[in-house]
C-alpha cells in the first residue's frame, strides 16, 4: 500500500502525514487526546462499504469512542435521521477557521481541541483544510479516517480499498469501551 | 479632472473669437463637467485610498488560509519552504504568500477584463468614432455606468470618455501587480486590501467593455424581454456548415456574422459558441446559438460538430490546436492574447488563407483583423463541411468495449480526475458490455482531459465518456434568455424599497464558470428554489447557461417559467462575464436612485450602504478562473458576500465572520451614534459551501441585513428557517442572533421561537440606521 496522495497532484513539501499502518495506532492517539473532535463531511452518505453507508460506521465509532462529532454541510440532518445527535454542526470552512483560532474554546466552551479527526469531506476540500491546520494550528494534531492518504494531516491511512476501510473503522470502534457489535 | 496634474478651470473668458464659459482643461484634454453632481471624496482611488474601509471589512471577515502549496518559488532565492510559520528568504510567511496569490489572481482577472475592454473600445472607436454616444438603455437607464461613476467620478457620455476610464484602470492594475513583487508588500491584510482594489477596478473594466459593446452593436438594451436563444448541440443543424466560436470577445464573431449575412448565407450556416462569446454572439444576432459552458470545449470539439473553430480570448483550452487537428477542423486564432503558435496571416489575401486551411496545408492561422476572420471562417466552413461530414470522429461502442479490455485498472485516471470519477470501474463494466456506468460519468465530467494524460495505455477516456453520453448530448435542446445588459432605473425604483426594507428577501446572483462538483443541475435547482421563493435571481456567464439547461415538469426552462424583469421572482440573465458589472451596478443604483445617496466618487458610503442594507449574495457554484476571483473581490469591497462551490475552496482563502464573537458585530446607529450589535449579518464575505443543500441554507442566511425592517426580517427568517429545517432537519441554532424584537419573529412560528429565545437568554435590541462609518453619524453624542 503506497503512501502517495490519493489525488496525484496533492503533494506536500517538507511535512507529510505519518502513515497509519494499523488502526491501533489511531486508537492510541485518540485515547491519549484530551479533547478530540471528529469532523464528518458530505461523503458520509455517498460512500458505501459492505452494503452500509459510511455515516453508519461513523455513528458506531462516535458512540463507542464518545468523540464529539461536528457535521459539515447538510450532514446534521442525515445524522438525526439515523437517531444520532452530533455535538455540533457548521460549514467545513467554519470549523477549520475555529480550529486555527487558539482562543476558540471548543463546541462546549471548555477548551480548544487537541486532536481533530476528519472523514468524508470531498478529497480536495479536506486536503485544503488539513493544509490550513498544518500551517496555522501548529499545536493541533490531525488524523483522517478516510481510506485515502492525506499528506497534510499529521497522521493518515494510506490509500486503501473499501474493504480495508470498513475493517479499519470496525476495528477502531471495537477498541473502545462498549465498542460495537 | 481632479486627478490630472495640469488642471485649468475657466468660469468665463472673453477672447477674440467669442466668450468661453465653464471650460476645464486637464493635460490637453477638454473635460466637459456638465454633470451637476458634486465630486465625492474618493474619485479614482489609489492603492491605499480605501484601505481603511477594507480593513473594517477584513477585521470582521478575517482571512482563513488554506495554502494549496507549502512552497514559494517566485524568485531565485527560492524554493522557500514556508511550512507552519517558517519565513522565506525575503521574510514572507505563508499567510502573506497565500494572500499574495489571491492578489495575483485578482490582478490577472482585472487585467484580463480590462485588456478585453481596451481591445473592444479601441476597435469600436476605430469603427464608430470617439463621439459615438453611450446608450445602454435609452431613457430607461439614465445612470448608464454606475460602477464607473462611483469609482472614477466620470460620467461617460461617448466611447471616447471610456478611454479616460481605462487609463485609470490600467494604471491601478499595474500598481496592484507591482505590489506582488518580492520585497514589496509583506503584510497579509495589505495584500488583501490590494486584492479588493483589483476587484473594484475589475468591475470598472467589465462595465466599460459591456457598455461599449451594448452602445454600438445593438445588443439588448436593459431589456427584460430579451429574446430566448436556442441552446444545446441538439438545436444545431449539423447538415449545415458549423462555425464554432470559443472565448469571450465578440469582435471576431461580429466579423463572421456580418460576412455571413452580407453574403446571403445566414440561412445556410450555423454560428455557435461556447462560453461568453456564445452569449455576446446571441446578443448581436439572435439566431446564433449557444452550445454550452466553457467546460464543454473538448466535448464538442471531439464530437466533431465544428467545421471551423474560431478562438478569441480567455478560458480557451490552450491545446485547442491539437484537439481541433485531431478532428480535422481548421482553427482561426483571432486574439493577440491567444496566438496559439500560429503564423500571423492578417495581411495575406483571404482566399490564400482559405486554400491553406481547406487543403490542410496548415492546421490553423492567426488573423487579427475581425473582418478578415469573418470572410475566412465563412469560406472555409462552406468548403470543408462536405468533406468533414464523411469523417467519423468518436470511437464506436464496440471499439470502446474492446479498448476497455486493455485497461490495467491502475486507478491513475481516477486519481487524476478532479471529480474523482470512478473511471476504472466504468471501464470494467464496459468490458462486460455494460456501458451505463460510463454514460453516468457524462454529467459530472468537466472535460479536463487529465485522465487521458496519465493513462499508461493511452485510452481516450474522455472520448469514451462523450460517446457513451452521446444520446444526451444530441438531445440537448434548451432555451436561454439573451443577456439583457443593465437593470433599468425604473426597475430599481420599483424594488428599491422592498429590497432595502427586506420585504423582497434577497437578490441572488448566480454567476461564473462551470467547474461544478456534480454537473450543472445544482445551479438550476438553486435558481428555481429562490425564484419560487420570490427572491430576485440574476444570472450571468456559464451559470446562466446551466440555469437554462434543465426543464420543469411542464417542459419549461427557467427563462420561460419566470419573467426576465428585475423583480421578486424574476430570473434575469444579464449576459457574459463582463455583464457581471450590471449586477454590482444594480446594487449601486439601489443606493443612488432609490436612496438618493450621492454616487460620484463616493465609494465608501455606497459600499457601506450596500453592505448594511442590500440583501444581495453571489453564488459562483463552479468558479474556477482568476477572473472569477477578481469578480468576487469586486463584490467583497462592496460588502456583498460571495459563496463558491466546493472546488472554490482552491481559491485557498476564505473571508469568514465569527458568529460566536459578539464583539465583531457592532455597527453605529447613524441616528444616535450609539454602537448597536446587529448579529452576524451577513455572516461571511467569502465562503465555500460543500453541497447544494448547504448553499441554499447559506444563501437565505446571507441575505439578512442589519437594516431589515421587522417585516422584512420576519420574511427572511421564515425562508432561512424553512430551508434549514428542510435540509438540516432542525431549527437554526443561531436564530436568536437574528431576532432583534419579537416583531421579527415569523407569526406562524411564534410559540416555537419564543421558547428558543427564552432558552438562549435572548434580549430585545433596537433596529439601527446601520453604518460602519463614524462620519455618517448624524447626531454626535456629547
Ligand atoms: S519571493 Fe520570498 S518566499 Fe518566494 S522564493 Fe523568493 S525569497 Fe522565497
Ligand atoms: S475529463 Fe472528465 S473523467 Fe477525465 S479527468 Fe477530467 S473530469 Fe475526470
Ligand atoms: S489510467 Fe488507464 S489503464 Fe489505468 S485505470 Fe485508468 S483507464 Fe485503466
Amino acid at each position: 500500500m503506497s503512501c502517495e496522495p490519493w489525488q496525484c497532484a496533492e503533494i506536500a513539501a517538507t511535512k507529510k502525514a505519518n502513515p497509519i499502518m494499523k488502526p491501533d495506532v489511531a486508537v492510541a492517539m485518540i485515547k491519549k487526546a484530551a479533547r478530540p473532535i471528529l469532523i464528518v463531511g458530505s461523503n458520509a452518505t455517498e460512500r458505501w462499504m459492505e452494503g452500509r453507508q459510511l455515516i453508519e460506521y461513523i455513528i458506531d465509532f462516535a458512540k463507542a469512542s464518545k468523540v464529539p462529532v461536528v457535521a459539515t454541510a447538510h450532514m446534521v440532518g442525515e445524522f438525526l435521521k439515523r437517531g444520532y445527535e452530533p455535538a455540533g454542526f457548521m460549514s467545513a470552512m467554519d470549523i477549520g477557521n475555529r480550529l486555527v483560532d487558539p482562543s476558540w474554546q471548543g463546541l462546549d466552551g471548555k477548551g480548544h481541541p487537541d486532536l481533530a479527526l476528519f472523514v468524508g469531506l470531498p478529497y480536495y476540500m479536506e486536503a485544503l483544510i488539513l493544509s490550513g491546520l498544518k500551517h496555522f494550528a501548529p499545536d493541533l494534531k490531525t488524523i483522517t479516517l478516510d481510506n485515502l492518504y492525506h499528506p497534510h494531516a499529521s497522521w493518515s491511512y494510506p490509500n486503501g480499498t473499501l474493504e480495508e476501510w470498513a475493517s479499519n473503522l470496525k476495528v477502531m470502534t471495537s477498541k473502545f469501551e462498549g465498542g460495537q457489535q | 479632472m481632479t486627478t490630472k496634474n495640469v488642471h485649468v478651470k475657466i468660469d468665463e473668458m472673453k477672447t477674440s473669437t467669442g466668450l468661453i464659459k465653464n471650460l476645464e482643461l486637464s493635460i490637453g484634454k477638454v473635460v466637459d463637467d456638465s454633470w451637476a453632481e458634486p465630486m465625492g471624496p474618493t474619485p479614482m482611488p489609489s492603492l491605499t485610498t480605501l484601505r481603511d474601509w477594507d480593513m473594517k471589512l477584513l477585521n470582521r471577515y478575517k482571512p482563513f488560509y488554506m495554502p494549496d502549496c507549502d512552497l514559494c518559488c517566485l524568485c531565485t532565492y527560492g524554493k522557500c519552504d514556508l511550512t507552519a510559520g517558517k519565513r522565506g528568504a525575503c521574510g514572507l510567511d505563508i499567510g502573506a504568500q497565500s494572500s499574495r496569490i489571491v492578489l495575483l489572481a485578482c490582478s490577472i482577472g482585472a487585467a484580463t477584463h480590462t485588456g478585453h475592454a481596451r481591445h473592444v473600445v479601441d476597435h469600436l472607436i476605430e469603427k464608430y468614432g470617439r463621439r459615438h454616444p453611450i446608450d445602454v438603455g435609452g431613457l430607461n437607464v439614465k445612470v448608464e455606468a454606475p460602477v464607473t461613476r462611483l469609482v472614477t467620478g466620470i460620467r461617460p457620455e461617448t466611447l471616447g470618455d471610456l478611454e479616460d476610464v481605462l487609463e485609470y484602470c490600467e494604471t491601478q492594475i499595474t500598481h496592484c501587480l507591482s505590489a506582488a513583487h518580492t520585497g514589496q508588500e509583506g503584510n497579509n491584510l495589505d495584500f488583501e486590501s490590494k486584492a479588493f482594489h483589483a476587484g473594484m477596478i475589475d468591475q470598472v473594466g467589465m462595465e466599460v467593455a459591456d457598455i461599449a459593446q451594448i452602445s454600438t452593436l445593438n445588443f439588448p438594451k436593459a431589456d427584460p424581454e430579451a429574446p430566448l436563444i436556442q441552446m444545446g448541440i441538439g438545436t444545431v443543424d449539423t447538415s449545415k456548415p458549423v462555425i464554432m466560436c470559443i472565448g469571450h470577445n465578440v469582435v471576431p464573431s461580429v466579423g463572421i456574422i456580418d460576412y455571413m449575412k452580407d453574403s446571403g448565407l445566414a440561412d445556410k450556416m450555423e454560428v455557435v459558441g461556447l462560453c461568453c462569446t456564445a452569449f455576446d454572439n446571441t446578443r448581436y444576432y439572435d439566431r446564433a446559438k449557444i452550445v454550452g459552458p466553457i467546460s464543454w470545449q473538448l466535448r464538442f470539439i471531439r464530437g466533431g460538430f465544428a467545421d471551423v473553430v474560431v478562438l478569441d480570448e480567455q478560458c480557451v483550452r490552450t491545446d485547442m490546436f491539437n484537439e481541433a487537428e485531431r478532428v480535422k477542423a481548421p482553427v482561426i486564432a483571432a486574439s493577440e492574447k491567444n496566438c496559439m503558435g500560429f503564423k500571423d496571416r492578417t495581411n495575406d489575401p483571404a482566399d490564400e488563407i482559405v486554400a491553406d486551411l481547406v487543403s490542410g496545408k496548415v492546421p490553423g492561422v492567426l488573423i487579427l483583423d475581425p473582418d478578415k476572420v469573418g470572410e475566412v471562417a465563412v469560406k472555409v466552413a462552406k468548403q470543408i463541411a462536405p468533406i468533414r461530414r464523411k469523417m467519423k470522429v468518436l470511437p464506436e461502442i464496440d471499439e470502446i468495449v474492446a479498448l476497455a479490455k486493455t485497461c490495467r485498472q491502475c486507478n491513475m485516471c481516477q486519481r487524476s480526475c478532479p471529480q474523482d470519477l470512478k473511471i476504472p470501474a466504468a471501464l470494467k463494466a464496459a468490458t462486460e458490455g455494460n456501458i451505463a456506468p460510463l454514460t453516468e460519468l457524462y454529467e459530472e465530467c468537466i472535460g479536463c482531459g487529465r485522465c487521458e494524460e496519465v493513462c499508461p495505455v493511452k485510452l481516450q477516456i474522455h472520448s469514451f465518456i462523450v460517446k457513451a453520453g452521446e444520446k444526451y448530448m444530441i438531445e440537448e435542446t434548451n432555451l436561454c434568455r439573451a443577456g439583457r445588459g443593465a437593470v433599468q432605473d425604473v426597475e430599481i425604483r420599483n424594488v428599491g424599497s422592498p429590497i432595502v426594507l427586506g420585504e423582497i428577501p434577497g437578490i441572488l446572483a448566480v454567476v461564473g464558470c462551470a467547474n461544478y462538483p456534480h454537473g450543472g443541475k445544482d445551479v438550476y435547482d438553486i435558481c428555481r428554489e429562490f425564484a419560487l421563493r420570490r427572491y430576485i435571481v440574476v444570472t450571468s456567464g456559464c451559470s446562466a447557461m446551466s440555469a437554462g439547461s434543465y426543464k420543469n415538469d411542464e417542459g419549461k426552462t427557467l427563462y420561460e417559467e419566470f419573467t426576465g424583469t428585475f423583480e421578486a421572482g424574476g430570473v434575469l440573465n444579464v449576459g457574459s462575464c463582463v455583464a457581471n458589472s450590471h449586477i454590482a451596478g444594480a446594487a449601486i443604483k439601489v443606493a443612488n436612485i432609490f436612496a438618493k445617496r450621492p454616487l460620484r466618487g463616493n465609494y465608501e458610503e455606497i459600499a457601506d450602504y450596500i453592505h448594511n442594507r442590500v440583501g444581495a449574495v453571489g453564488l459562483a457554484w463552479g468558479a474556477y478562473s482568476q477572473k472569477a476571483a477578481s469578480i468576487a473581490a469586486g463584490f467583497w469591497r462592496l460588502g456583498v458576500p460571495v459563496l463558491v462551490g466546493p472546488h472554490g475552496s482552491k481559491y485557498r482563502r476564505m473571508l469568514l465572520g465569527r458568529e460566536d464573537k459578539p464583539e465583531d458585530w457592532e455597527v453605529y446607529d447613524a441616528r444616535t451614534g450609539d454602537k448597536v450589535n446587529i448579529g452576524p449579518a451577513p455572516e461571511h464575505l467569502f465562503q465555500t459551501v460543500e453541497t447544494p443543500q448547504e448553499a441554499m441554507v447559506a444563501i437565505a442566511k446571507l441575505c439578512i441585513r442589519p437594516n431589515d425592517t421587522w417585516k422584512g426580517r420576519s420574511i427572511k427568517l421564515s425562508h432561512y428557517i424553512d430551508l434549514h429545517k428542510r435540509h438540516y432537519g432542525v431549527m437554526p441554532p443561531d436564530l436568536h442572533l437574528f431576532v432583534r424584537t419579537m416583531a421579527d419573529v415569523p407569526m406562524t412560528m411564534k410559540d416555537e421561537i419564543t421558547a428558543i429565545l427564552e432558552a438562549k437568554g435572548w434580549k430585545e435590541t433596537v433596529i439601527p440606521d446601520p453604518t460602519l462609518l463614524p462620519r455618517m453619524i448624524r447626531k454626535k453624542k456629547e
